[in-house]
């Protein structure tokens, strides 16, 4: 089954597309692409990335993205459909510390912010990044200036830290031991702390040991300071959750046909359906297809073998019989990569095929290896054609 | 080990980095295996979790516990040599340490149930690093009667994003405790991987985006080699030849190919059509040869590193034991191992 870019992009309903995948498989690149080519229908789209290589930053043509949306310059030429193009790249410790703003007094904020132990957590705790990326998707969608917005997410080493990293944190700040650990700095700490066990006291004391007094003072403080919040960073997590889950937005998963790309997909694609997220299909990017394909690796091999080794039979046709071996070097080496290509290209049908066996009602679109590195927009329009090129006319193994 | 020479005599911990999606685990597999050839021992050690070295090489899951995954092959004049692996985790080294330190042997179990080694972790993320590459720098150290039990260790390290943070194990945990068995062992650690004793090798593709992270990564880690941390060698993965002289790439790469002598060779062939057939080849050699000119301009910019680089060729068909061999002998012949 095809999978209908244009549909997808053109239909008013859908507000929010979310490319996944594992990292390395074109995400940005795929992310810009489908942008770009919706606000150019009409949409007035918003693309998100979270990458801090800044990739969107370097395939839109631009020098730098901070944490709100802009124009992207030479985007939407033809203005009759009324379109329009937003970008922003992620700046994770900035999103945190204005949720922190919004929900709390000056004072307090303040010295949230100053907080050692918050300034690790809001810049390198292992999901923050996708919590925060939930949470500006949150707030993109509130705002309600675009009709469509693109993320990308993280490059996570697991597509499924998209899904999974949010809540870990909401549990982790709503956690159990968080507040034990800190009970003593509360009112009221000391008469719960009565109730726990020694055990948990031979715990608490191992805990000091391995990373310290200051580091744990550093907790109390933040959580004593954080508390009022607490709650509501679980509530904020599940919000989006089911903002994911809602009409409206469409998961895309992207692969390239590599084993490991694939596989990454197929989990992805099972969590989705067992988390009743809405998918709309896959995105095979870097697919070898060849405009010979009539003519075989075996048989493009076996052609470039004979003229490699000619003897005298085959000569040139205005050269008597002068001919010598590998008379026809340029050909010999097309019809070598030619059969190079054929072969790669018949193992990532195969790869496909796996992955389409499993999951035969998912559609499926391919987007063609680029002999060079998409930087500029006429680069994404490209493969933004490939992306909505109408149905493949070409291989028996579409069936 | 083998007398001859390589470009990182001395070095016994590799450690190996990349962009994802480069084939680094491919390629630290690879380079164990070069490094085990001629009689050597040599441990894989994977840092992410994620159970690709037990793929690659076709084997069980890997359990945090040193086994042989392989052999590597016996050349005419020396022996093979053993290739084992660990799948490294931060939990499990943690409660290894505390058995070591405090003699909890059981405290670990209660530990993890009640989600303490989570919670630590996560509230001190330089203490996952420290337990990661602690375990590669006891395995390093680690001796029997005199004797090194490894000739070299390699780590399967994290992405090239996050590798200047993980190796900066002193910086990092500076704020933990400062006394006790954490602290002790980050030092320990600090000075292996401090030392002439241990490399950082980059693997990347020649595309822009690879390269760029390359260059970053190697930016950054310049920032920390004051301290003594040494830029190893890049490993340029899935390299293939470009198979044309270069005026014919470049004609190609401009669609300016003598189609003529093309329809002619496929006729000389013996191939049908041979027209048809010639316009589409040679719009695969076109893409064929603008992409061999784009990768010929990111090996330019890899050259100008002053880093020594290291070819290894694209593997066509699926990546198993064979094709390691290919690239441990592709590294070992261009002094890698």
């Amino acid at each position: 089954m095809r999978l209908e870019v244009d549909r997808l992009l053109d239909d008013p309903r859908t507000r929010i597309i979310v490319c996944c995948g594992s990292g390395g498989v074109g995400k940005t690149t795929t992310a810009a692409a489908l942008g770009l080519r919706a606000a150019e229908r009409g949409r007035h789209v918003v693309v998100l990335t979270v990458d801090p290589a800044r990739r969107l930053a370097q395939s839109m043509g631009l020098t730098s993205l901070d944490n709100t949306p802009r124009p992207v310059p030479g985007a939407v030429r033809d203005p009759r459909p009324g379109g329009s193009l937003h970008a922003m790249m992620l700046d994770m410790k900035r999103t945190f510390d204005e949720i922190v703003e919004a929900h709390s007094d000056p004072d307090r904020a303040a010295q949230i912010l100053a907080n050692p132990f918050y300034q690790s957590l809001s810049s390198s705790f292992a999901g923050t990044q996708e919590y925060m990326a939930m949470e500006k998707l949150g707030q993109l969608r509130k705002s309600d200036e675009w009709d469509l917005i693109v993320v990308d997410t993280p490059p996570s080493r697991s597509a499924l830290d998209f899904l999974d990293a949010p809540q870990r944190l909401g549990r982790f700040l709503d956690g159990r031991l968080i507040r034990l650990l800190s009970a003593p700095t509360r009112v009221g700490g000391r008469a719960y702390l009565k109730v726990v066990t020694a055990g948990f006291g031979m715990v608490t004391g191992i805990i000091t040991k391995v990373i310290g007094t200051q580091v744990l003072r550093d907790v109390q403080t933040f959580v004593a300071a954080f508390d009022t919040m607490f709650g509501g960073f679980r509530q904020r997590a599940d919000d989006t959750y089911r903002l994911l889950q809602a009409p409206g937005t469409a998961f895309l998963v992207i692969a390239t046909p590599e084993p490991d790309a694939l596989r990454e997909a197929s989990y992805f694609v099972e969590r989705l359906s067992q988390d009743r997220m809405p998918l709309a299909g896959l995105i095979v990017n870097r697919v070898h297809r060849s405009p010979a394909a009539r003519l075989s690796a075996a048989r493009s091999l076996a052609a470039a073998e004979t003229l490699e080794s000619a003897p005298a039979a085959l000569i040139r046709p205005n050269e008597g019989s002068a001919a010598s071996p590998g008379r026809y070097p340029l050909a010999a080496t097309a019809l070598r990569l030619h059969a190079e290509r054929m072969q790669l290209g018949e193992r990532e049908r195969r790869l496909e095929e796996h992955f389409t066996g499993a999951h035969p009602v998912i559609p499926v679109v391919e987007v063609p290896a680029q002999p060079e590195d998409v930087h500029d927009l006429d680069g994404l329009r490209a493969i933004g054609a490939e992306l909505a090129r109408a149905a493949d006319p070409a291989p028996a193994a579409a069936d | 080990m083998s007398a001859r020479d390589t470009d990182w005599e001395g070095v016994r911990l590799h450690v190996v980095t990349g962009k994802g999606g480069t084939g680094k685990t491919t390629v630290a597999g690879a380079l164990a295996i070069a490094l085990a050839s001629g009689g050597g021992k040599v441990l894989l050690i994977e840092m992410e979790g994620r159970q690709g070295i037990a793929r690659l090489f076709d084997c069980p899951p890997l359990p945090y516990q040193e086994r042989r995954i392989a052999v590597a092959p016996a050349t005419a004049t020396l022996p093979g040599g053993d290739v084992y692996a660990l799948a490294a985790d931060a939990e499990t080294a943690l409660i290894e340490y505390l058995e070591m330190f405090y003699n909890l042997r059981h405290a670990g179990t209660a530990l993890t149930r009640l989600g303490v080694v989570d919670f630590a972790t996560t509230i001190a993320p330089g203490l996952r690093d420290v337990l990661l590459t602690g375990k590669a720098a006891e395995a390093t150290r680690r001796r029997y009667k005199g004797h090194p039990v490894y000739d070299a260790v390699v780590m399967d390290a994290p992405p090239t994003g996050r590798i200047g943070k993980f190796l900066n194990v002193a910086t990092e945990v500076s704020g933990l405790a400062k006394m006790g068995p954490i602290h002790a062992h980050a030092e320990t650690v600090d000075s292996v991987i401090r030392s002439p004793q241990t490399a950082v090798h980059f693997v990347t593709l020649l595309e822009e985006m690879p390269v760029q992270e390359t260059l970053d990564g190697l930016a950054e880690l310049r920032g920390l080699a004051q301290g003594g941390l040494q830029l190893g060698g890049i490993m340029i993965n899935m390299v293939r030849p470009a198979g044309l002289p270069d005026d014919e790439l470049n004609a190609a790469a401009r669609g300016r190919l003598d189609r003529h002598d093309l329809d002619l060779g496929l006729k000389a062939a013996g191939l049908e059509d041979s027209l048809g057939l010639a316009t589409s080849l040679a719009a695969e050699l076109g893409d064929h040869a603008r992409e061999a000119l784009a990768q010929r301009a990111q090996r330019h910019r890899l050259d100008e590193t002053g880093q020594p680089c290291y070819e290894l060729p694209l593997i066509n068909d699926q990546m198993d034991l064979g094709g390691l061999y290919q690239l441990a002998a592709a590294l070992r012949d261009q002094g890698a191992a």
